[in-house]
């Protein structure tokens, strides 16, 4: 994002996506997966990693290609690029664990609609040489499963007193039915940003006084 | 000669919001008392806890967003209030917290405190907790148990964030005739059963901590309505457009569909039509608006109860009316005086 005078170091370009520029908490970009899938740990995570591998396979070979690729055509070469990494994807998961299969449904293959990758591949990869461009996606995906955890922990917490499928109380423990019903996704998401603007705005302050 | 030159208006009634508000809260008083006469130690639990917790998220949210003090407006005791009324007897004093929290901060404080809302604090928190946990909400106790003001409903005592404790051998222990643990609505949509009228004044039938007595709502509401702090014609309309669907199906088909009283006395539909559609920040202020939002609450309020999957439909109907309130204030302007028509 930051293409200015200043030159960006490779480290900058893995931090950006973690915290700065967060896919969920900052940008705000791919609000789909984000509200739909993030019902448990488990599934936030094979969410996450599985976007990542897209997003870093997609980056670096999109920076690789950036000199042979007409202009015209881009967008409808990346969405290629992406989808070949999507289907990859969604047999690899098929293969390995078919309940997480089950669980994200159609969302492994709309991971090709993800506005991050594409975001990714118009703003940075289609730009830079390929160490930066697959840096700078790696921190993005790192940021997005980060987000996607965050929801995801809290709303399997709350809503099955479970973290990643281990019971964390005792069979007293009430669960929140909401909290993994679609609204708990938008409650959860509102909260977290809620969380972040309220401390952004604590920070200004501080710094201004 | 000086001469003060002001905007109008320059005439002040000597209202203001806190003043109106005190007097809901006066008028909210007697519901209260006849609820805790029926279901004793448990309600004065759940009013106060639900009411305390409003306060609570209140005092935080001014905290957090570095307003002033809204405390002394009553609006949140108003909406603890209301919302401990609209829950079960037995409801566990902790979920009755997170209520009351949710109530605050969902339903007011994030559109920017009173008069901001677009909805119902209290029923936004009520929505929460049916959505939330939806056994604990329709787990209902009955009144006038012989022990009421020597010990709690077991119930209300559940640890914070515990499944609530199983409230079914006590209501065998202090068994009140004819208690089956099933609203009337609940009992005629499953049963076809139709509760008699004076169970349902008297407050013998479940039903939510401050809404069993119709007829008590009603007095309380005629007070605000004779001071002049309510609109009529919310609760007429709401009351009447229900009166009028529930008269419609019964001649259509009295097999199928109940008697009016059933739709009229039983369920939330007294206290919302009069204490929450009439909220001022979330209903209608032009004229014809005003029936228009009535009517809407009213029909999808029976439309709920007789085809929905739910047994009770006040709380969701209000919502929806909430929701349409600025719709209809839009289309409804009344005709500036002297304007043409383009």
């Amino acid at each position: 994002m930051t293409m200015g005078a200043k030159q960006v170091t490779n480290m900058e370009q893995l931090l950006e996506g973690i915290w700065k520029q967060n896919p969920v908490f900052v940008m705000t970009l791919g609000m789909c997966p984000t509200l739909a899938v993030t019902v448990s740990g488990f599934n936030a995570l094979g969410m996450g990693v599985a976007t990542t591998f897209v997003l870093v396979c997609s980056a670096g070979l999109i920076s690789l290609l950036r000199n042979f690729i007409p202009k015209e055509v881009r967008i409808a070469t990346y969405i290629v690029i992406i989808a070949t990494f999507v289907t990859l994807v969604d047999y690899i998961i098929q293969a390995v664990s078919l309940a997480l299969y089950d669980a994200l449904g159609a969302f492994i293959q709309l991971i090709v609609v993800n506005c991050i990758i594409l975001g990714r591949a118009e703003a940075h990869a289609a730009k830079s040489p390929s160490l930066p461009a697959v840096l700078n996606a790696f921190g993005m995906g790192v940021g997005f499963t980060i987000g996607l955890l965050a929801l995801g922990s809290v709303r399997e917490i709350l809503g099955a007193g479970k973290l990643f499928g281990v019971t964390l109380f005792g069979a007293d423990f009430q669960p929140w039915v909401v909290m993994v019903l679609p609204p708990g996704g938008f409650f959860v998401l509102g909260a977290w940003l809620l969380l972040f603007a309220w401390w952004a705005r604590r920070k200004e302050a501080n710094h201004g006084a | 000669m000086s001469m003060e030159l002001r905007a109008s208006p320059h005439l002040h009634s000597g209202r203001d919001v806190p003043t109106i508000m005190r007097h809901v809260v006066y008028a909210l008083l007697p519901i209260c008392a006849f609820s805790i006469w029926q279901y004793g130690l448990s309600a004065i639990a759940l009013i106060t806890t639900v009411t305390l917790s409003c306060l609570a998220a209140e005092r935080i949210a001014n905290r957090m967003s570095g307003t002033v003090n809204t405390l002394s407006d009553w609006s949140a005791t108003i909406t603890g209030i209301l919302l401990a009324l609209t829950l079960p007897p037995a409801f566990p004093l902790w979920m009755g917290a997170v209520a009351g929290f949710a109530a605050v901060w969902l339903g007011k404080s994030l559109f920017g405190g009173l008069g901001h809302n677009p909805f119902n604090p209290a029923l936004v928190g009520r929505a929460f907790v049916q959505a939330a946990f939806p056994t604990a909400i329709t787990t209902w106790a009955p009144a006038f148990s012989p022990q009421r003001f020597t010990e709690f409903i077991p119930s209300t005592l559940t640890l914070p964030f515990c499944v609530p404790n199983d409230i079914s051998a006590w209501v065998t222990a202090n068994m009140v005739d004819g208690f089956t643990g099933a609203t009337p609505l609940a009992r005629w949509k499953f049963e076809q059963f139709v509760y008699p009228v004076e169970d349902m004044i008297t407050g013998a039938a479940a039903a939510s901590t401050g809404e069993t007595s119709a007829l008590l709502l009603l007095v309380c509401g005629l007070y605000l309505i004779a001071r002049r702090f309510m609109d009529w014609r919310i609760p007429v309309a709401v009351v009447g457009s229900a009166m009028i669907m529930a008269w419609g199906f019964q001649m259509y088909d009295p097999e199928a569909f109940p008697p009016m009283h059933l739709a009229l006395l039983s369920g939330g539909l007294m206290l919302g039509a009069l204490f929450m559609a009439t909220d001022m920040a979330t209903s209608p202020v032009t004229p014809m608006g005003i029936w228009v939002y009535g009517a809407i609450i009213g029909v999808v309020t029976i439309l709920i109860r007789y085809f929905g999957g739910l047994t009770e439909g006040v709380m969701y109907a209000i919502l929806f009316g909430n929701a349409a309130a600025p719709l209809i204030d839009k289309y409804l302007q009344p005709k500036v005086f002297g304007a043409r028509k383009k």
